[in-house]
């Protein structure tokens, strides 16, 4: 062998091998806190659902972006009626499920008659009862009405819970999922990970990804170790206790961001004491909000002063209605007849910003003589007692759902608020379609249920993301719950 | 024999002593109450103000320490009672009546091996809901077998003695000879295994608090320590260090006092051990 030839041969060799260095990844392992019970988002309240198949696996007719706006799905366009009861859909041509059956207007109309039959074990039922009727006028045309205006309900059918499903494999869903996203489901190792790779024939714009991996990972030690080893590529929600571990490391990027969830020590209004006015002040005077944001996030949690995300622009700033005061929290017991306080339980779901919250809170009530015994419950044990036998005094609790203040508006939800004014309120907000009108019936109810103090208000929910600095494209903020891999890609 | 000849026993005393000193304070007086919070003052360092630091929550680490060092003690102590308290009278009835009791005896023993504390203590935890109560419930029922083994061995070769055939013949009952004659004879062996249990369940209830089924908060423990603070272990070390040498150092105190105890109480057994060691 001549020299030139072995130099040109060593010199291909080598830029083979930059030209594969070079190659941008396009493989993700994500590290997600909780496993899901399922992988089918219309049967299950679950958001560790969502994490893994909204947008990915499953879409709707519309979705929602990271900002929180409504964007085209599966629908391209729509047009509504001036009365604001018919919407017309029109649907994307081409589209396939992962099972290369079509999707048309027939599976349209399938999804919403499941969400509301019977049976029907969606668990967000309620957003969609008001469709009166779907109906397929071609099968790219769908036609919605609705039996009373609803000014949410292109929001509602962008959630995971009205991911659209095809009839052949809706009842098998929750093992093997079949929708019609970028990603196709291949394997769920239980215990372990969920395996999603890129469905060739999408009828969107190709992800930059082609594989992705959403991995369990309970343990904030063992995320730590499993980011730092490279295990996993990022977490979509790290531990804020833990964060100062990659601050400042310029192998990763932590993104900070909000959620819509409301954390919210949770009152049970059925109950005495807590029927009283009075001492539902003195425990929101009793409260220390920045102590507990402190304590429990690490200041990432934004504060609240009533059950209304504070970066949606029709929120009003009443963490001012009752402020931290011990003496003013001890004359309204007296007040109430409790001079001494009164002894209650505060009963704990299994997340770490409940428990931490509780010890903190616990630690307040008892300078102004309200002691508190701490419950410590497994979720599905919690659930029972406090959502469905509502079997409590107080709880602490994020409300993850977006734009849920109607849950105040229902005497039967587990804090038990009864207020016809407020009711009132929701019945014509509902009806109300029109944008300024909405503010100020939204923020004359966030007053309402503040100045009612019906449950103490602590702070919305943070997420605090963790990633490779060589990602982009992930969302900051979580206006829905999912991890949306559409956008993200690896960068050099 | 004096005390200079056995000073891993006045060594390991003197040490339990101590932490049982500081354990039994934390009842009337800590340096700061353990259920108050100041989330201002975390993550202090060791100081003047706070001799050992602050943990997550504010709270001082040497009033949590000592209140852990209790908890820790009267979880282990009380599993220790109640496998001394239902495990010896097993092992006593199966050698004075012998026969089908002693079947049923050691059946039940083995059944009781069969299941760590662990799933023991998540059995209970799962129908009780957690709590240190069942964490004593627990290391209890792993205790009773431990000791009905060892009353039963050590009885086994008391009740072919003469005065025990002697006093039956002179017609006390079996429940007499095994309270007499048996009892007295095995006492020795029970504190020394005692020691032992102690020092084993100040571990299990270390690992049921830091699995999330022993001690619940706001109460403490070493165990419950530790897991609190497991999250930030690369950025505050000193809190995981702090109650995992705690737990490390009463543990190797109750082993070598449990050492010398049984040599002290029974000359007998430390040269069988030596003949062990040599051969």
């Amino acid at each position: 062998m001549s020299l030139k030839t072995s130099l040109t041969l060593a010199l291909a060799g080598l830029m083979m091998t930059s030209a594969a260095a070079l190659a941008q990844p396009t493989e993700i392992k994500i590290g997600v806190a909780f496993e899901p019970p399922a992988l089918d988002p219309t049967a299950g309240a679950a958001e560790a659902i969502d994490v893994v198949v909204y947008q990915n696996v499953f879409e709707g007719l519309v979705r929602i972006d990271k900002d929180g706006a409504v964007q085209p799905g599966l629908a391209e366009s729509w047009t509504v009626s001036d009365d604001g009861l018919n919407y017309s859909f029109k649907l994307h041509d081409g589209v396939t499920f992962h099972d290369g059956s079509a999707f048309d207007a027939e599976d349209v109309k399938f999804t919403f008659d499941r969400i509301l039959a019977e049976d029907s074990v969606n668990a967000q039922k309620a957003l969609y009862a008001p469709i009166a009727s779907v109906e397929v006028v071609d099968p790219l045309t769908v036609d919605i009405t609705l039996s009373r205006p609803d000014g949410l309900f292109l929001f509602n059918i962008g959630r995971g819970d009205a991911v659209i499903v095809a009839p052949e494999s809706a009842d098998n869903n929750a093992t093997d999922p079949i929708g019609t996203g970028p990603f196709a489901f291949v394997q769920w190792d239980r215990g372990s990970r969920v395996i999603l790779e890129q469905y060739g024939p999408y009828w969107g714009d190709k992800p930059a990804l082609t594989r992705a991996s959403f991995v369990f990972i309970g343990d904030t030690g063992a995320m730590t170790n499993a980011l730092l080893a490279g295990d996993i590529d990022g977490t979509n929600n790290f531990a804020a206790e833990a964060l100062p571990v990659f601050e400042g490391n310029p192998q990763f990027k932590v993104l900070v961001g909000l959620t819509e969830g409301e954390t919210i020590l949770a009152t049970n209004n059925r109950k005495a004491p807590f029927d009283n006015l009075l001492v539902r002040q003195a425990m929101a005077h009793a409260l220390d909000r920045e102590e507990i944001i402190e304590g429990a996030t690490y200041g990432y949690g934004a504060p609240i002063g009533t059950h209304f995300a504070p970066q949606n622009p029709d929120y009003l700033d009443l963490t001012g209605t009752y402020p931290h005061d011990v003496e003013k929290a001890k004359a309204l017991l007296a007040e109430a007849g409790y001079p001494d306080g009164f002894s209650a339980t505060l009963k704990l779901p299994p997340v770490a910003y409940a428990r931490l919250s509780g010890q903190i809170i616990a630690s307040q009530f008892a300078e102004v003589g309200i002691k508190l015994e701490l419950v410590n419950a497994e979720f599905a044990q919690w659930l029972e007692d406090v959502f469905a036998n509502k079997d409590f005094d107080l709880t602490i609790i994020s409300h993850v759902e977006p734009f849920d203040i109607g849950i105040y508006a229902n005497p039967d939800y587990y804090f038990g608020y009864d207020n016809p004014e407020f009711q009132a309120l929701n019945e014509t907000l509902t009806a109300t379609t029109d944008a300024a009108e909405r503010t100020k019936l939204v923020q004359q109810m966030q007053t309402i249920i503040a100045e009612d103090a019906v449950n103490g208000y602590l702070f919305e929910l943070a997420q605090t993301g963790v990633w490779n600095a060589k990602l982009e494209g992930m969302w900051p903020n979580s206006p829905v719950e999912g991890v949306v891999l559409r956008d993200i890609h690896w960068t050099e | 024999m004096s005390w200079r000849h056995n000073p891993g026993l006045v060594g390991g005393l003197i040490a339990i002593i101590i932490f049982a000193a500081l354990g039994l304070t934390s009842l009337w007086w800590t340096p700061y109450p353990i259920q108050a919070i100041s989330v201002a003052d975390r993550f202090q360092p060791l100081g003047p103000e706070h001799w050992l630091g602050t943990d997550h929550l504010g709270r001082d680490l040497l009033s949590m320490v000592m209140h852990g060092i209790l908890t820790s003690l009267l979880v282990a102590a009380s599993g220790v009672v109640i496998g001394i308290g239902v495990g010896v009278p097993m092992g006593l009835a199966a050698v004075a009546w012998g026969g089908w009791v002693e079947w049923l005896v050691l059946r039940l023993s083995d059944l009781a091996f069969a299941f760590p504390a662990l799933i023991v203590a998540i059995l209970i935890a799962t129908l009780h809901g957690p709590g240190e109560l069942n964490a004593i419930i627990a290391i209890g029922i792993f205790n009773i077998p431990v000791f009905a083994r060892v009353a039963r061995g050590g009885a086994l070769a008391i009740a072919t003695q003469d005065y025990v055939a002697a006093a039956r013949l002179a017609g006390l009952g079996n429940a007499a000879i095994a309270a007499r004659h048996l009892l007295p004879n095995i006492a020795s062996l029970i504190i020394v295994q005692g020691t032992i249990q102690l020092s084993l369940g100040i571990l299990a209830e270390a690992a049921l608090s830091y699995v999330g089924i022993g001690t619940q908060a706001p109460e403490t423990s070493l165990g419950l320590m530790l897991r609190d603070v497991q999250g930030v272990f690369l950025i505050h070390p000193w809190l995981s260090v702090l109650p995992g040498l705690t737990i490390v150092f009463l543990v190797i105190a109750l082993n070598i006092a449990g050492d010398g105890l049984r040599d002290a109480i029974d000359p007998r057994l430390r040269r069988q051990g030596m003949n062990h060691g040599a051969g």
